[in-house]
């Protein structure tokens, strides 16, 4: 499999700057109805025709990669394939209105807003949702916020969140910002929690454990109903991060698991566009004594005190006006307050309404295995070392003696986006691989060849990589020393 | 070729044949997925969702009469939630599926088009706001202003801890920034308005050195441009503490500079260029001194140089981010709202310098006039303030929830703020009917 990307552009450069194909500075407070001290002098920005701009913006979309044009096996990012059917949804224009509209005038979007509420319960084995999160790490922080409400609301002082070694960066920094202390638990020999330094690290202390499960190398933690105990019996909550969730979908539910509060990852799980770095949403599921915590508002039917799914399937139904569900909105008793400056990122939770609502029970149930069938069997491909064992959707290969990052360069050539690499950092070398179950046989095998090939090549070829995309290799440690972060910053360099 | 492996009722996306999949599972030397799961008895899922599948035929058909149960009401509504006219070319080329179904930018060598996009997202936001650095986006406005207020208590250097707001912020930016400080050592609190504006003497008798943090908006909340920004910012500095303007593009377009008004943080929402009315989805835009470089919260893309010396970008300064510096981290952002930072920047260079100003003219001259024709209306007087107005205004009425409620039985919907005041926005989205709404309120003001 080869691999050559558009290049556009002279010598020097690629696509040229929409600053370099033109630049025009105006004097805004010239006509201005406002006075001349409320207004700006000159505002220069790129003046360019609409067909100036829809070549320079279709070209850097060639400079791009994305799931639409091949595997994109980043591990724990779920890079799956979003169907086109959620877009046409979420561009419905009745569904765009102002946020502050009367609730008795958008009874559609609360509807929606319900079911996906009441979805994501039934999934994720929990009482209560909330959508507000716009991002799976701000639905950490809402999870934190709601345990530490928790805690202070029943008179208890807790200082320490505990977090695997393995976890995602996004645990710690969750936990920091919400003003807790870090204890960072070891992994075992077999690559989950080490229960005995769970206990020990467990006191009172103890506000929560954040965990993955399975964990960031695809390990289900099998010890997972003993840890729950432990965590409740020191009066700490479990939380889930539902980052892995995909791996899970009708096989097991983190409230059966014994965890209290979670977050979905909704863009992953129910594949919705990940935007070149989002937009996301990290709606937060808790158990009954939670929910009251929760971020306000909240969507309840009328005449109910939150409802159950069965309610939701009544409204599918209704073909009669008289049956048809009012919803409004309401704040949770104790709630913390808000988390984002309105209800969160609408267009995505649209598009996972849809997409669950597309998919049902069997669907969803197909997905987690094809998920883990694919995985399992691209690992058994690899000429890599797989360590730990068995995993679920995806699994971290090591590069052993060689730098996997080197790895990750060459196979960019062989026409497939890499792995993450180099984390989790129990694994040396890490190539942490989630192919998601959107890859045939085929394409695993292309997989699988591409790591094979680049693992193969020697150090000199692997550092000259990569040469067939838009750009060489790309010189972080430059940028990062000398930071150019905008065009007034190139001025005279160029 | 033989069918898919669960027939009509697998994943409709999961893409293997029925012979695929049981050569799959004879290499990997078992006889079904469920196999593969590592999962106890103790804890595993044997129910049901009880969540039928549908066809996309009839998902589509679902949900556009889901959605067709929201009133069809002309939104005279703002408040931080703005819509302008989006350029068809905007949607067209955002939803190229290479920019769409990306994600960040982890390999530099082939995300270079979404690289250099955001490249171009920072450096208008360093035009409009006149600071250094801007970020490729937060979630919205109140996040920004959140993430804003812990970068002061990072850079601070007094002792303070308070963080001073309008009292007039809205409930969602207020209600964010308490969370995201609660577990700082930050404290939040108000300073007065007074005719809908900064109440500069009140301000000043409340900066003193434990202030960290000053924050002021233009356009304010109801739509006032801010006249002494320049005077809150002295205030601060003064006080040797952090001056955060919020504003937004457009209105950003036309006036002062947040730099030549001493800001060292802009926050803001961005959404008012490239996004539609979403229902209060945002694109938190922030941008601050090249001295906080080190601080800033969320991702940076940066000029570089590739192995053949052409010009490349890349995320950079990755050490103040969650996955690398964990517990030590400026932020936990991780995914942001990149593809709307596209679309902002798409609908910003579609507008250019002449179309962004025009734009924001607009906003000031509809206002202007929708105000003055509302002010003719017997028991109507707008606007209620002395000030000039970005967008929108306040309205005074008796009873303004009853006049409300009957606006909205003639299409329209309008901001109630308390017994005795409404609050329109007018864009060039609404301003066609702008004349009906006041024949609206001539109707319902008896």
């Amino acid at each position: 499999m080869n691999f050559d990307q558009a290049r556009f552009g002279d010598d020097t450069r690629n696509e040229p700057l929409l600053s370099e194909k033109d630049s025009t500075a105006v004097d805004p407070g010239e006509n201005s109805a406002l006075p001349d001290d409320l207004t700006r002098d000159s505002l220069e920005l790129p003046q360019i025709s609409e067909p100036e701009l829809a070549r320079h913006y279709t070209r850097l979309s060639q400079m791009n990669w994305s799931v639409e044009l091949g595997p994109y096996p980043l591990g724990s990012c779920t890079m799956k394939y979003n169907p086109s059917f959620a877009d046409a949804v979420a561009a419905d224009p009745n569904a765009a209105v102002h946020p502050d509209r009367d609730p008795e005038t958008v009874q559609g979007n609360l509807e929606l807003l319900y079911g996906l509420q009441e979805y994501l319960a039934t999934i994720g084995g929990m009482d209560a949702v909330t959508l507000q999160p716009p991002a799976g790490a701000a639905g950490e922080f809402t999870g934190i916020a709601v345990a530490k409400a928790y805690h202070q609301h029943h008179g208890n002082d807790k200082s320490e969140v505990i977090i695997p070694a393995s976890a995602h960066g996004t645990n710690f920094a969750t936990a920091a910002m919400a003003g807790y202390d870090v204890v960072e638990l070891p992994s075992g020999e077999d690559g989950r929690v080490d229960v005995e330094a769970l206990e020990a690290a467990v006191s009172e202390d103890t506000a929560a454990l954040m965990l993955t499960n399975p964990n960031t190398v695809g390990l289900f933690e099998r010890d997972i109903a003993h840890i729950a105990d432990v965590v409740h019996d020191a009066g700490g909550l479990l939380y889930y991060d539902g980052a892995n969730l995909n791996a899970l979908l009708g096989r097991a539910r983190p409230g059966d698991m014994g965890f209290d509060i979670m977050h979905y990852n909704v863009h992953k799980t129910f594949a919705t566009p990940h935007g070149g770095g989002g937009p996301g949403a990290g709606p937060v599921g808790v158990v009954e004594e939670l929910a009251e915590f929760l971020p306000r508002p909240q969507v309840r039917q009328v005449g109910s005190d939150g409802g159950a799914l069965a309610d939701a399937d009544d409204a599918d139904d209704a073909g009669d006006e008289a049956d048809t569900p009012e919803y409004e909105l309401f704040d949770p008793a104790h709630s913390i307050g808000k988390v984002h400056g309105f209800g969160g990122n609408w267009l995505v939770l649209i598009r996972a309404y849809a997409y669950i609502h597309r998919l049902g029970d069997e669907g969803l149930l197909d997905a987690s295995a094809k998920a883990t069938l694919n995985a399992n069997y691209l690992a058994s491909l690899l000429d890599l070392e797989v360590p730990y064992g068995p995993f679920h959707h995806e699994f971290a290969a090591t590069a052993g003696d060689r730098d996997a990052a080197d790895v990750a360069k060459g196979m960019l050539d062989y026409g497939v986006h890499p792995p993450t690499t180099k984390w989790p950092e129990m694994v040396p070398e890490a190539m942490l691989t989630e192919p998601t179950e959107v890859e045939n046989k085929r394409s695993l095998e292309d997989l699988a060849h591409a790591f094979n090939e680049a693992f193969a090549d020697t150090d000199e070829e692997l550092h000259a990589a990569p040469n067939k995309t838009t750009s060489r290799r790309v010189d972080q440690t430059s940028a990062a020393r000398n930071p150019r972060l905008s065009w007034h910053a190139l001025g005279d360099e160029e | 070729m033989s069918g898919r492996t669960s027939g009509p009722t697998g994943s409709p996306f999961a893409p293997h044949t029925a012979d695929e999949t049981a050569a799959m599972l004879d290499a990997l030397g078992v006889d079904e997925e469920a196999d593969l799961f590592d999962i106890p008895a103790e804890v595993a899922f044997d129910g049901e969702f009880g969540i039928p599948q549908r066809d996309e035929r009839t998902v589509r058909a679902d949900l556009a009469e889901t959605f067709a149960r929201n009133d069809d009401l002309t939104e005279f509504l703002g408040r931080g939630h703005y819509s302008h006219y989006v350029p068809a070319v905007v949607d067209d080329l955002s939803s190229r599926s290479e920019f769409l179904t990306s994600y960040t930018q982890y390999q530099p060598e082939i995300t270079q088009g979404f690289l250099q996009a955001l490249f171009e997202y920072q450096s208008m936001l360093v035009e409009l706001t006149g600071l250094p650095i801007a970020n490729c986006s937060m979630y919205d406005a109140a996040t920004g202003l959140a993430e804003a207020a812990l970068l002061a208590e990072r850079v601070r250097s007094t002792s303070g801890a308070t963080v001073l707001v309008p009292e007039a912020l809205r409930d969602g930016k207020r209600g964010t920034l308490d969370n995201y400080v609660d577990g700082s050592d930050l404290t939040v609190e108000t300073y007065p308005y007074a005719d809908n504006t900064v109440d500069l003497d009140a301000l000043a008798d409340l900066v003193d050195d434990d202030t960290v943090f000053v924050y002021a908006e233009t356009p304010t909340v109801t739509g006032a441009i801010e006249p002494a920004l320049a005077a809150v910012g002295d205030l601060a500095h003064e006080n040797d503490a952090l001056f955060c303007v919020g504003s937004d593009p457009v209105a950003l377009s036309l006036l002062q500079e947040p730099a030549s008004v001493g800001a060292d943080v802009v926050v803001g929402e961005a959404g008012a260029l490239g996004l539609p009315a979403s229902y209060g989805m945002g694109l938190g835009l922030f941008a601050c001194k090249e001295e906080f470089l080190r601080q800033v919260p969320g991702r940076l893309v940066g000029k570089s140089e590739d192995a053949d010396d052409r010009r490349a970008f890349t995320l950079t300064l990755q050490t103040r981010e969650q996955h690398i510096r964990k517990e030590r981290a400026t932020s936990n952002i991780c995914t942001n709202q990149a593809w709307v930072a596209l679309r902002a920047a798409m609908h910003a260079a579609s507008l250019g310098p002449e179309g962004l100003v025009a734009l924001a003219e607009d906003c000031v001259r509809n206002a202007e006039s929708l105000a003055a024709d509302l002010d003719t209306v017997d028991g109507v007087t707008a606007p209620l303030d002395s000030h000039h107005h970005f967008r929108e205004f306040t309205v005074g009425v008796a009873d303004a929830p009853r006049v409300a409620v009957d606006l909205r039985d003639h299409g329209f919907a309008v901001h109630v703020l308390d017994d005795e005041t409404l609050q329109v926005c007018v864009t060039d989205l609404n301003a066609d009917e702008a004349d009906d709404l006041v024949a609206a309120f001539a109707e319902v003001i008896q």
